[in-house]
């Protein structure tokens, strides 16, 4: 029974400065689920990227064996002319354009060049019945729903016969409802002899569906768990999945902690475009002065959604629930007034929402607290001057000067000026949302020591990171949220890797 | 000999800047020898300056709206309706001209804020929106003027297209002093305020130009505005449209870079989403570039009708082609976030010297629109191009092998993994303080 497809063998790839995969291991045998487990950023994305041929077969190393031949792919042509075919996180379809014609994108059915549009829509009414979709192919994509739209790229899959499938995170974006369907075709087409790699954390879905499971921990693959030797268990995958070493150095501190500063109740946030899905459940936390907060949580977990809402509804739609600072209640629906209360929010993708690219140190440092710098909507330019070469010294920003561009800025750099732009608007509450994400560790080190400053000043700290060890490392107390609800409090005298993610992991009642 | 190496490795750095600056200047000579010494002659020098200002008014617009991302298609019909306005008030209803003027300047700004507040609160694209508003403001033109001309305006408003300051020395001298008094004020204050900037520069530690290069430009600009102080000066002095349009580039320069709307203007343009995060009303300062770009255009309107004392059906025609191609050949980005006013400015004079030394050479408009569109696409070619060489200029001072100025990256690896080993916290902590306090 237990016949391989698919051998990967001691891949290794790395980027500059960083070894995404190392050594890493794969079998998965002919008719089974397979699924990767790994907390965000072990690799798991990069393997599969490795796998489809998005990485050319030079650009790693190590052997790949697809039905005991050898692979070296050059594109994901190649791999999908051997019936691999992947299913990336973020659909691949064209929104105007019909169902059939998504699927045979590419692909198309013609005869010297014009396209065959009974043939196409026939053939496509047939793919369609096998994912058990009931729509009229000639519908755009646009007007159905994401859930169906995730099926139609399986039937775009199954158009190119497809022998191994693999889905990146298929239901991340999906409702309970979808999801559940989703993964019932899933089991249906390993009926049809269909071998499936999914990558996923949910281990709920995880226990459904699948008959191996390997996981990855920081670009090396733990170990592979299987179904009839009775290894899948949710303590044996959480235990593969943490235990990574504490790497990082962290600033000693002794919090003081004060009274309650802010204090959100039964927030709840609903994806922006998709009506169906509530992205924040009923959140409910606070944070006291003096102390940091950790927000601990896997991809889709809703913590970006809760704090993006939180700070002037800069995300989703249909936003309820309450905010107190000091016990009273207060207006945050748009960001100068969340900025007017003094809420900061550090945005955990400085190149998009954080930074002015293109504009020097000093203009960054000042944009959210100009009014500081101005008389009558003049700004004094000296003034300005000296206050950004005080933080460029105090957080010390390599830098020639405050006149340097940001977007030539190394990671960290930039993330100190981000930091410097909410410490001159003088907050009291700091969301930092994955305040050390793809900065180096010394720089780390200094961001950490910053954010320890903080709370001795003072200030209300909440830390948004995907870094078990990091939250461990710099929080007092650390909520846990799960697809969109808080699951767990965890004062940091109680918590630990496998604590948390227990939480990280659970499901709803 | 290093201190050349430095100049010249800055001028590699800032190659842009420069270089449009050397082609006005290259420009400028090449016409002056193809028409046999016509181009700088004093009525000349006179005439382009008052031919291309209603061009330069309506650019300073163009590129604060350019900068926020955005475009202005309708700006010549404004200008032509805006004219229609005036001869409608003046002439037909009477009005004197002191109250036509602001009166007109007030419809500007309602037909920005009418513009401002489809782009900025309805989010229309302001390409669709001011392109509507380019044949609507176009139709109301003819409306209002019933598709005939109206004339003659009264001399007061007339001066303002093509007066001139009064002669000072009553006929007696063959110089208008006042003329000579104002430019060489001018190029004094100029002096006074660029080493002035220098030195607070040093006194915070920013680069500063080196020295070389910075006497290099300062003198040559300083010779340039006597030169052209003594070419009006010996004509018929300065005209009144000079004084209100250098009024408005030093007031509109300080706006963009000192004020907190210039500021917001950058940033909106800069990173739409990060304004947005940072507590910036885009949506206001939107609306304000549009209102703010109404009025200029009814200005520039006002002078146009001043100066050829009618207002006319197809009054303003074309003019938001040439403020675009001021904007963009005076270095500002499609993508927005990059431009200046006095960029803009050059730009604009490129297209006025090139405009009137074709005319005087007899060139057709046919190929004026030709040569010009050339120029327009070389000039961003030439952006886009060094570019793409990878952090502008330095690229080409490679292939020279020169020094280029320190480029901004920092050195981060031996400074930043020290860290950890001897943290700099306790400084950090004290002079942090004293900022929030």
């Amino acid at each position: 029974m237990n016949v391989p497809i698919l051998q990967m063998r001691g891949i290794t790839k790395t980027f500059p400065g960083v070894k995404a995969l190392q050594d890493v291991t794969l079998d998965v045998n002919r008719g089974e689920v397979h699924a990767i487990c790994g907390e965000n950023g072990a690799g798991k994305s990069t393997l599969m990227k490795v796998l489809s041929g998005v990485y050319a077969h030079n650009t790693f190393e190590g052997d790949i064996l697809f039905e005991n031949e050898p692979c070296d792919f050059a594109s994901i042509s190649d791999s999908e002319k051997r019936g691999i075919v992947i299913i990336h996180q973020e659909l691949a379809l064209s929104p105007y354009l019909s169902i059939a014609e998504n699927i045979f994108l590419g692909n198309e059915l013609a005869s010297r060049g014009w396209v065959d549009w009974r043939k196409t829509n026939l053939e496509a009414s047939k793919l369609l019945a096998r994912v058990g979709l009931d729509e009229n192919p000639v519908t755009p994509i646009q007007h159905i729903s994401v859930g169906k739209q995730q099926l139609v790229e399986i039937a775009k899959a199954l158009s190119k016969e497809v022998k191994l499938l693999i889905l990146d995170e298929p239901t991340a974006a999906l409702n309970d409802e979808d999801s559940d369907h989703l993964l019932d075709l899933i089991l249906h087409l390993k009926g049809q002899g269909v071998t499936s790699i999914i990558i996923s954390h949910k281990l709920n879905e995880i226990r459904k569906v699948a008959d191996a499971v390997t996981i990855i921990r920081d670009g090396k693959s733990i170990e592979t768990l299987r179904l009839d030797q009775g290894q899948i268990t949710q303590e044996r995958i959480i235990r593969g999945m943490v235990g990574r070493d504490l790497d990082s150095l962290y600033p000693e501190r002794e919090p003081q902690i004060g009274e309650e500063v802010l204090r959100i109740e039964d927030w709840t946030v609903q994806h922006p475009q998709d009506h169906t899905r509530t992205v924040v459940h009923n959140a409910s936390l606070n944070v006291r002065k003096g102390e940091v907060v950790g927000l601990a949580g896997l991809m889709g977990a809703g913590r970006t959604e809760l704090a993006m809402s939180v700070f002037g509804r800069t995300y989703g739609r249909a936003v309820s629930g309450k905010v107190f600072k000091h016990g009273k209640e207060i207006n945050t629906s748009t960001v100068p007034e969340a900025i007017r209360h003094g809420i900061a929010y550090a945005t955990e993708d400085r190149k998009h929402y954080g930074l002015n690219l293109i504009e020097d140190i000093k203009r960054n440092i000042s944009m959210a607290a100009l009014p500081k710098l101005s008389k009558r909507g003049w700004v004094d330019g000296n003034k300005e001057t000296t206050v950004a070469n005080g933080y460029r010294k105090s957080m010390n920003i390599k830098a020639p000067s405050v006149a340097a561009i940001t977007g030539k800025l190394s990671g960290g750099n930039q993330q100190k000026v981000v930091l410097s732009k909410w410490m001159f608007s003088d907050p009291d509450v700091l969301i930092l949302d994955e305040p050390t994400r793809g900065i180096d560790v010394g720089a780390k080190f200094e961001i950490y020591t910053i954010i320890a400053e903080l709370a001795a000043q003072g200030k209300a700290v909440i830390v948004i990171s995907s870094e078990l060890p990091e939250l461990l490392g710099i929080c007092d107390r650390i909520y846990t949220l799960s697809a969109g609800h808080v699951t767990g409090e965890v004062p940091i005298a109680e918590a630990s890797q496998e604590t948390l993610m227990h939480y990280m992991t659970k499901e709803k009642e | 000999m290093s201190a050349l190496r430095e100049s010249l490795g800055f001028l590699a750095s800032r190659l842009r800047q420069v270089g449009i600056f050397v082609a006005l200047i290259l420009i400028v000579l090449l016409f002056q020898v193809l028409t046999d010494g016509i181009l700088l002659q004093p009525q000349n020098v006179s005439n382009l300056v008052v031919q291309n200002s209603y061009i330069l008014i309506l650019a300073i617009g163009m590129v604060m709206v350019i900068i926020a991302g955005h475009i202005d298609l309708s700006v010549g019909s404004i200008a032509g309706f805006i004219g229609a306005v005036a001869g409608v008030m003046i002439v037909h209803w009477g009005w004197a001209w002191w109250a036509a003027i602001p009166a007109c300047l007030l419809v500007g700004a309602l037909v920005g804020a009418w513009q401002g507040y489809w782009i900025a609160y309805v989010g229309i694209p302001a390409f669709i929106v001011t392109l509507a508003g380019m044949l609507i403001f176009r139709g109301l033109t003819l409306i209002t003027l019933k598709n005939q001309q109206i004339t003659p305006f009264p001399d007061e408003l007339r001066a303002l297209g093509g007066g001139f300051l009064p002669d000072i020395s009553g006929g007696t001298s063959v110089l208008e002093w006042l003329t000579v008094i104002l430019g060489v004020g001018g190029t004094a204050a100029l002096l006074f305020q660029s080493i002035k900037e220098r030195r607070v520069r040093r006194k915070f530690n920013l680069e500063n130009e080196p020295m070389a290069w910075f006497a290099t430009k300062t003198a040559f600009i300083a010779v340039l505005m006597l030169v052209i102080t003594f070419l009006l000066a010996s004509y018929r002095g300065t005209p009144i449209v000079l004084l209100v349009l250098a009024a408005l580039v030093i007031a509109y320069s300080a706006l963009m870079n000192n004020s907190i709307f210039g500021r917001h203007t950058y940033a909106i343009g800069g990173n739409l989403h990060a304004a947005e995060l940072s507590g910036i009303k885009t949506k206001a300062v939107t609306f304000r570039l549009f209102v703010n770009m109404g009025v200029l255009a009814a200005l520039a309107g006002l002078i146009f009708t001043a100066r050829l004392n009618s207002a006319q059906p197809a009054g303003g025609t074309g003019f938001e082609l040439d403020s675009i191609a001021a904007a963009f050949i005076g270095g500002a980005a499609v993508q927005g976030g990059i431009g200046t006013v006095a960029g803009a400015m050059i730009g604009g004079l490129i297209m006025g010297v090139l405009n009137n030394g074709m005319s005087i050479l007899g060139l057709g408009t046919d190929y004026q629109q030709l040569i010009k569109g050339l120029v327009l696409l070389l000039a961003v070619g030439f952006d886009i191009f060094n570019k793409n060489r990878a952090g502008g200029g330095s690229s080409i001072a490679k292939r020279f092998k020169l020094r280029t100025t320190p480029p901004a990256t920092e050195t981060k690896a031996p400074a930043e993994t020290k860290a950890p080993a001897e943290p700099a916290a306790p400084v950090a902590a004290g002079s942090r303080q004293s900022d929030n306090s």
